[in-house]
């Protein structure tokens, strides 16, 4: 009982944040309320007894990938006014093609079940003294040995992927040229001059440019005096 | 075994999934609304994933998840490395002024 009202709460939620990912006015709040959306599906999933996705689906999606969403549109300097410019325009196809999809699909719901003979195809039937996460474990890392190693190279790939994509060589960032750097001898840099004793570094050329102004003597006075005082 | 029966869940997906699609039209020109409304439409599907899986006490549903979940990642990550890009070269995001390529 308990876990059905839980069910409908979170059901609730999840659809009506849904309603306020596609329609809010600030891109912002949209994935916000993604994070609330996926939060309310991990629930969901739980109620359905799959608990390691539950808890993927919390560290994937709202750990990574709306985090990804908050900081791209935080950094794109867009005017998203401008963006929901055609938003009344596209509501009345958007409305239409919702519902005909959704009539489909209860249509579906209704002449639809599962064949008698189902629960002999089961390839991996759940045990019951045993969880969720250690079942899992076991098929993933036996059965599904390749899908599992698969998905990770997939994650590599994307991971080049928007590296390659992003990454620029700025000019003006001032990088470290180590071939440059050992090439380098103390003649190119340093040199050695014979002073004559008593000459000013003037009367050489080898000065410096000029230093700033001196401070004004009126001010230099006041501080000495603040000084002194203390 | 779940405390509501299969058909809550497929509807609950079902719904979820109109809202994607409705956002993808909804939000025309805000392309990184489009990418979450497509995040909806694969969570619905992950949705009808685990339920089945729950319902037929059948694991293989969950580990297709795994990898959706997987799939759906790599594609915001690439999909949001194209829209970051994309702003850099052209100083907007409108999807309707996407005809670099004439397609």
């Amino acid at each position: 009982m308990i876990a059905a009202v839980a069910f409908y709460v979170f059901a609730l939620i999840l659809l009506a944040s849904a309603v306020m990912v596609v329609s809010a006015r600030n891109p912002v709040h949209s994935v916000l309320f993604l994070i609330l959306a996926f939060f309310n599906a991990a629930a969901l999933f739980l109620l359905a007894g799959a608990e390691f996705l539950a808890m993927i689906l919390v560290i994937v999606y709202v750990g990574a990938v709306a985090v990804l969403f908050l900081f791209v549109v935080m950094m794109l300097d867009v005017n998203f006014a401008e963006l929901r410019s055609g938003f009344q325009r596209y509501t009345p196809i958007g409305l239409a093609i919702g519902f005909v999809l959704a009539a489909e699909l209860f249509i579906v719901f209704g002449g639809w079940k599962i064949a008698p003979d189902e629960m002999s195809l089961r390839f991996a039937p759940t045990a019951a003294n045993v969880n969720n996460t250690a079942q899992l474990g076991k098929l993933i890392y036996t059965d599904y040995i390749f899908l599992f190693q698969t998905a990770g190279l997939v994650l590599l790939v994307a991971m080049i992927g928007a590296i390659v994509l992003t990454l620029r060589d700025r000019q003006t960032s001032r990088h470290q040229n180590i071939a440059r750097q050992i090439a380098r001898i103390p003649a190119d840099t340093l040199e050695m001059v014979s002073v004559r004793s008593g000459a000013g570094m003037t009367e050489i050329g080898i000065r410096r440019p000029k230093v700033e102004a001196a401070v004004p003597e009126v001010e230099h006075a006041t501080t000495d005096h603040d000084h002194g005082a203390h | 075994m779940m405390a509501v029966s299969l058909y809550h869940y497929l509807f609950v997906s079902a719904l979820l999934l109109v809202l994607g699609i409705f956002g993808i039209f909804l939000n025309r020109k805000n392309v990184i609304v489009i990418l979450m409304s497509i995040e909806l439409i694969l969570l619905a599907a992950n949705l009808n994933f685990v339920a089945f899986s729950a319902v037929l006490g059948d694991l293989v549903g969950q580990v297709f998840v795994m990898f959706t979940l997987t799939v759906a990642a790599a594609e915001a990550a690439i999909g949001l490395a194209i829209v970051v890009i994309y702003f850099r070269n052209r100083g907007s995001i409108q999807v309707e002024d996407v005809n670099l390529m004439k397609g």
